[in-house]
């Protein structure tokens, strides 16, 4: 089994399986930063990690040796703000405060990799992340001042997913700013997704795409027609990649907010779901926690508690807190309160690893 | 050759060296702006750790000219003077 990579408000912790079912920590780094993201680039087994100095910044780190050594690389960085013209009374920082999606481009274009952060800029780098180049249309889009920060001071762009069969087709989901797509590797880029609904916003604009809050997508590699979203409320499936979304009916026990969505790669009937409690208590409905797993495309719903705390459960699952290794069985979920669960059997019964960690912002399997 | 007691001393704190390796630098004077670029060449990488992306102190950092935290942070104009002190530490947030 791969080893799997947690990214802390105090650092990176790598733990691999030792025996059935025993996961451990065998490696801490960066002891006490806040690690945002972490990728494992499928090309070249490289380690990046994002990390969110307190007072120095965002900093990107690559390993090339499975951690054992580190190199300090450039991070994305905005130009300098204008000081005349429609950008020059922008309310948003033009600094990048946090690394929070970061992605690899196709096997046919080994130095590619793709940035998201907030606030919400979208950045290429086509050396491995030695150099990183602003999707300047995307960020001098005039749709993008009429977005909100989610949760956050401004908004974010949390998640990128790479087109399996377009390489130069990639689509970012915006905390609050909806999904955007570009078909030409960054240059040009549009808002997209009809069907989402927010309920809290004024009637007339509950249905705009631009100020959608989705809080994750996910894309089935097998059929990558079929995508999965959690939107800030309500879950939602999509046929045609992203552009035209279905709301999903409700799991009676758990309602339909949270954070997470995992599709399954090969399956695309097959999805995963980290519901929380609405939406001002962000923790485990009625403070038990429970996995969603979904069969059949989203009509019914699986509600999986078997090895998971079933009272005073204050956990919250983030966007990037439930991973799911190569094998399609396995998953890992960490959540704010610093538990860590794993699953062999897709979701069905969850064990403990720790109790201990800090604030849990990403899982990944390496 | 520029006598070091004609120069600014420039000290980051040990929190900074934490990351980056940056011992007392002694440059020649000018701007704040000049100065702390002429200090942050000793290091690679440094000015992002001090300086956000468009070139302002960041959020988090205090910069103090003698005993004087400078401020505003996005304006790096004022002199520094040759024999000033200029220190350079992280501001008390976090947890």
């Amino acid at each position: 089994m791969t080893p799997l990579l947690v990214c802390t408000r105090k650092g990176l912790f790598v733990l691999h399986l030792q025996t059935a079912g025993r996961w451990e920590i065998t490696a801490h780094h960066f002891a006490g930063e806040p690690v945002t993201q972490t990728l494992v680039d499928p090309r070249t087994g490289a380690w990046y990690a994002a990390l969110r100095l307190g007072h120095f910044g965002v900093k990107l780190h690559r390993s090339d040796d499975q951690g054992k050594t580190w190199r300090e690389l450039p991070v994305p960085a905005f130009p300098t703000k204008p000081t005349e013209g429609p950008w020059a009374d922008d309310p948003t920082p033009w600094t990048v405060e946090l690394l929070w999606a970061l992605v690899a481009g196709s096997a046919d274009q080994p130095g590619r990799l793709w940035a998201g952060c907030m606030p919400a800029g979208v950045f290429r780098s086509d050396d491995a992340g030695e150099s990183w180049q602003l999707c300047e249309s995307f960020w001098l889009d005039e749709k993008r001042k009429q977005w909100m920060g989610g949760g956050n001071d401004y908004p974010g762009a949390h998640t990128l997913i790479v087109d399996p069969t377009d390489a130069n087709h990639v689509t970012a989901a915006i905390s609050c700013g909806g999904l955007w797509t570009t078909h030409d590797a960054g240059s040009t880029w549009q808002s997209v997704g009809k069907g989402m609904v927010a309920t809290y916003l004024p009637p007339e604009l509950a249905g705009e795409p631009n100020i959608q809050d989705p809080h994750r997508i996910s894309l089935c590699t097998a059929q990558p027609n079929v995508m999965w979203m959690q939107l800030h409320f309500g879950m939602y499936r999509s046929t045609d990649q992203g552009l035209n979304w279905t709301k999903l009916p409700a799991a009676p026990e758990a309602g339909d907010f949270g954070f997470p969505v995992l599709a399954d790669p090969l399956n695309p009937l097959r999805a995963w779901y980290v519901p929380a409690q609405a939406d001002s208590h962000r923790y485990a409905p009625g403070a038990r926690m429970c996995v969603l797993r979904t069969d059949d495309g989203g009509q019914t719903w699986q509600v999986m508690r078997e090895g998971l705390p079933q009272q005073h459960a204050y956990d919250l699952v983030y966007r990037h807190g439930l991973a799911l290794a190569p094998d399609g069985r396995s998953l890992a979920m960490a959540s704010t309160t610093g538990n860590l669960w794993m699953s062999d059997n897709a979701g069905e019964s969850w064990q403990l690893t720790t109790a201990h960690l800090p604030p849990v912002a990403a899982v990944a399997f390496a | 050759m520029v006598k070091v007691g004609f120069m600014v001393t420039v000290n980051f704190s040990p929190s900074i060296q934490r990351h980056k390796s940056c011992p007392v630098q002694n440059v020649q004077a000018g701007t704040l702006g000049d100065v702390l670029g002429r200090a942050m060449q000793a290091e690679p990488g440094l000015r992002s750790y001090v300086l956000d992306d468009q070139g302002h102190i960041r959020k988090h950092v205090a910069v103090f000219v003698n005993q004087n935290m400078h401020l505003p942070r996005n304006d790096l104009a004022r002199a520094v003077a040759a024999g000033d002190t200029v220190l350079v530490i992280q501001c008390l947030t976090g947890g």
